[in-house]
């Protein structure tokens, strides 16, 4: 879904590039707030996360094979805003040193994934959250939905892109027909693999998770020499 | 009397997923002084190391660097303690992360001022000192981990710290590396705390040695006493190499 | 996303990916050339006009887009960049290639005929207009990637005004992403050793346990350089390198490309 040079015509993807940019300095804030100083290099780790994982086939069938967009999980695991920025960053370095993206399309890829993909993710992980009672599974069962949302609201953003300033001769409605359809079918495994993650790190490591808040308990002191 | 270099008193930490590391911890070190800290995996040893300068924060209990409390909300203290105490961490890759490591070992000098020429000469003596001038602008990733951890030290050099603590300096160094290191250790006139399973080691090194299990201290002694304590030494799953004895 | 993955990826693993392992130093092609020694923001501003020169380029002034592909050619020679290696790279657009593909014989419009086949008109531009810009992006990228390192075209980015935080994480990214890639293909060994190939749906649970795993260790390594940074006193900056200002001269060096582009294209506008 990395869109190329000249898919999408240059005013389109100007606007996309300035709404991304007012995006990027708005969770800019939203992460100063939520990860004070620590911002930096957590965010850098999970960019790296992100990256490292979107590297991670998972076979399908008959040497197809699928890999994780990431958006919902990097929502749920550090918030909105440092996933916003890690994804970027993501795509940013994937345009301009593997050509994986346009870099003219680079607005429209960060809209797509980073905004879309994380907002709309972690917007529908709240409102699961809130209908489940407050447990550890539900936080998986959240960030499951979460991930397989996440998928077509991203297409579905391409597909407005391609409304706006499409440049291939296939009708809008083909796109969002075919698009929305592969990936929701993309999206149910975005759903399992992001379900499956968050369980196994709400398993070990439940405070590192954004989306779910443990309490910590009273300290010990025992006798020494 | 001189105030300690390091003072801590009932000092008590548990990380953020609820597993309690250290349960009151008490242990003074004065000015001068190379003390071992030895015990088992998992007693706690790293944890109260990255206690020393305030990076974890104390919730329990109190830690005194030349008589200043290490208090979290006193950044202007902290900044001074910081200066004062210099780490070196057990894994090379978290104490690097600068693009090459001549930028690595500015880090910290240019944080506390420095600029420059005189940055520069700092960055060139610190290498020199462990031995890596030429790799200087290599990127610490194209490094042996051997290398990585010299470079570590020199990263710590550079800030010219009173107390210098080690996490396992020995550990992945060829025999070589590992008496030059422990000359440059005797050549500085510096308090130095050094974790280690190096039993050899910190019996060469340190006058003096504690131990570290399950959170507290459970042995303070010179080294000697504590190596030769077979039964101590046993309770705490240390042992001594095959064929070194000390007499 | 799905993709296909190659044959020798198939049989043995599955990780390996157009993702380089060391990236940006493997990308990086080192020759001594005009094109290296460019300062890397002159070279991305130079990169970003050329591009849009090309796209708002008609198809069908395809004279236009033979120049732009000479140029680009001269580009690669004058670099020092093998014809082959940048082709290799550039198979990452291949899933739009087939997309543009399909163009020509789906759609609405005047058609016509090529042998047995019918093709419509405007389909077949608009496949050749997404191919020939999208090569053009992919190769600009690939001569901008193999001609300068990821360090420095980072550097350029924070020349040109990319937020602080943004390129401290981005700089983290780089010099982590061996480090986290490295543990994950421990990992993967690790799980080789004990016998263990993925081959379908019923193994994710194993290899979405890994990716958490790596989350763990990525997080958990985060916060330790966080606390390394902190003990030599950082407060929030990574120092600065000192500014250099960069003359008219080599502006002009590096735009020549974009330059020659857009007189090109006016050219035929004017020519018209
Ligand atoms: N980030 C962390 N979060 C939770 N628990 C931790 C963390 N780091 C360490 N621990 C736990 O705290 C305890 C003390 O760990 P610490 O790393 O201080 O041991 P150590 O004495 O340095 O061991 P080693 O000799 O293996 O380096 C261990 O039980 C460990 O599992
Ligand atoms: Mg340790």
């Amino acid at each position: 879904m990395h869109i190329p040079d000249g898919f999408i015509d240059l005013p389109t993807s100007g606007i996309f590039a300035a709404a991304s940019a007012a995006g990027i300095a708005l969770s800019l804030k939203g992460a100063k707030k939520s990860l004070d100083e620590k911002s930096a290099p957590l965010a850098g780790l999970t960019a790296t996360f992100i990256f490292a994982v979107q590297m991670l086939n998972f076979p399908v069938a008959a040497g197809t094979s699928g890999h994780l967009l990431g958006g919902a999980l990097a929502a749920v695991l550090v918030g909105p805003y440092a996933a916003t920025l890690a994804l970027s960053v993501v795509l940013l370095m994937q345009s301009f040193l593997f050509a994986d993206g346009g870099l003219s399309a680079l607005g429209l890829n960060i809209f797509n994934m980073a905004f879309i993909g994380v907002w709309v993710g972690y917007g529908f992980f709240l409102l699961i959250r809130k209908l489940l009672p407050k447990t550890k599974s539900s936080i998986t069962i959240a960030a499951s939905i979460a991930g397989l949302l996440s998928v077509p609201a991203a297409a579905t953003g391409f597909v407005l892109q391609y409304a706006i300033g499409g440049t291939a001769t296939f009708s809008v409605q083909t796109v969002l027909a075919a698009m929305v359809g592969t990936h929701v079918l993309i999206g149910i495994g975005e759903a399992i693999i992001t379900g499956l993650a968050v369980g196994a790190v709400m398993a070990s490591r439940s405070d590192l998770v954004y989306g779910w808040r443990g309490n910590s308990s009273l300290l010990e002191i025992r006798k020494s020499i | 009397m001189l105030e300690p270099s390091l003072k801590i008193e009932e000092l008590a930490f548990a990380y953020p997923d609820g597993n309690q590391a250290l349960f009151g911890v008490n242990l003074v070190i004065n000015k001068g002084e190379r003390v071992a800290l030895l015990g088992p995996n998992g007693a706690g040893k790293t944890t109260l190391v990255m206690h020393l300068n305030g990076i974890h924060e104390t919730t329990h209990g109190k830690i005194f660097v030349s008589g200043q409390l290490v208090d979290a909300q006193d950044k202007e203290g902290l900044k001074k303690i910081r200066s004062q105490v210099g780490i070196v961490f057990q894994d090379p890759d978290d104490q690097l992360f600068m693009p090459t490591v001549g930028e690595d070992v500015a880090f910290g000098p240019y944080n506390m001022g420095l600029r420059g020429a005189e940055l520069e000469k700092v960055v060139t003596k610190a290498l020199a000192l462990v031995g890596m001038s030429e790799y200087k602008d290599r990127p610490p990733h194209h490094l042996s981990f051997g290398q990585r951890r010299r470079v570590a030290v020199a990263t710590v050099l550079a800030m010219k710290p009173e107390i210098l603590v080690l996490d396992e300096p020995s550990s992945n160094l060829d025999p070589a590396s590992r008496r030059e290191l422990a000359d440059i250790l005797r050549s500085l006139d510096v308090t130095v705390v050094m974790v280690t399973h190096d039993m050899p080691y910190a019996y060469e090194l340190c006058e003096r040695a504690v131990i570290l299990s399950q959170g507290i201290i459970v042995a303070d002694d010179k080294t000697k006493n504590v190596l030769t304590n077979e039964k101590l030494l046993k309770d705490n799953r240390l042992e001594l190499p095959v064929g070194f004895s000390i007499n | 996303m799905v993709r296909n993955i190659n044959k020798i990826e198939i049989s043995h693993t599955e990780l390996g990916h157009h993702h380089g392992h060391d990236v940006g130093e493997r990308l990086y092609l080192h020759r001594h050339s005009i094109v290296h020694s460019l300062p890397p923001h002159v070279k991305i501003v130079a990169a970003f006009m050329f591009l849009f020169v090309v796209i708002s380029t008609s198809i069908t002034q395809w004279q236009l887009f033979i120049f732009y592909f000479s140029l680009i050619l001269l580009t690669l020679t004058v670099a020092k960049i093998p014809i082959k290696l940048a082709a290799t790279r550039s198979l990452i657009e291949i899933p739009f290639v087939l997309f543009a593909v399909l163009m020509p014989f789906f759609g609405t419009g005047e058609q016509f005929s090529i042998g047995p086949v019918d093709l419509y008109r405007a389909g077949l531009l608009a496949g050749l207009s997404i191919v020939g810009k999208g090569t053009i992006g992919v190769l600009i990228a690939i001569i901008l990637s193999t001609s300068t390192t990821a360090r420095e075209i980072l550097r350029g980015l924070e020349k040109l005004k990319l937020p602080q935080l943004m390129v401290q994480i981005a700089s983290f990214m780089l010099r982590y992403v061996n480090v986290v890639t490295d543990e994950m293909e421990r990992m993967r060994v690790a799980r080789a050793s004990r016998g263990f190939e993925a081959t379908g749906i019923k193994h994710w649970k194993i290899l979405a346990t890994a990716a958490a795993a790596l989350f763990i260790r990525s997080y958990e390594r985060g916060e330790r350089v966080h606390l390394a940074m902190l003990s030599r006193g950082y407060d929030g900056v990574l120092p600065h390198e000192e500014v250099t200002k960069v003359s008219v001269k080599i502006w002009i060096k590096a735009l020549t490309l974009p330059f020659l582009a857009l007189l090109a294209h006016l050219l035929m506008i004017v020519w018209k």
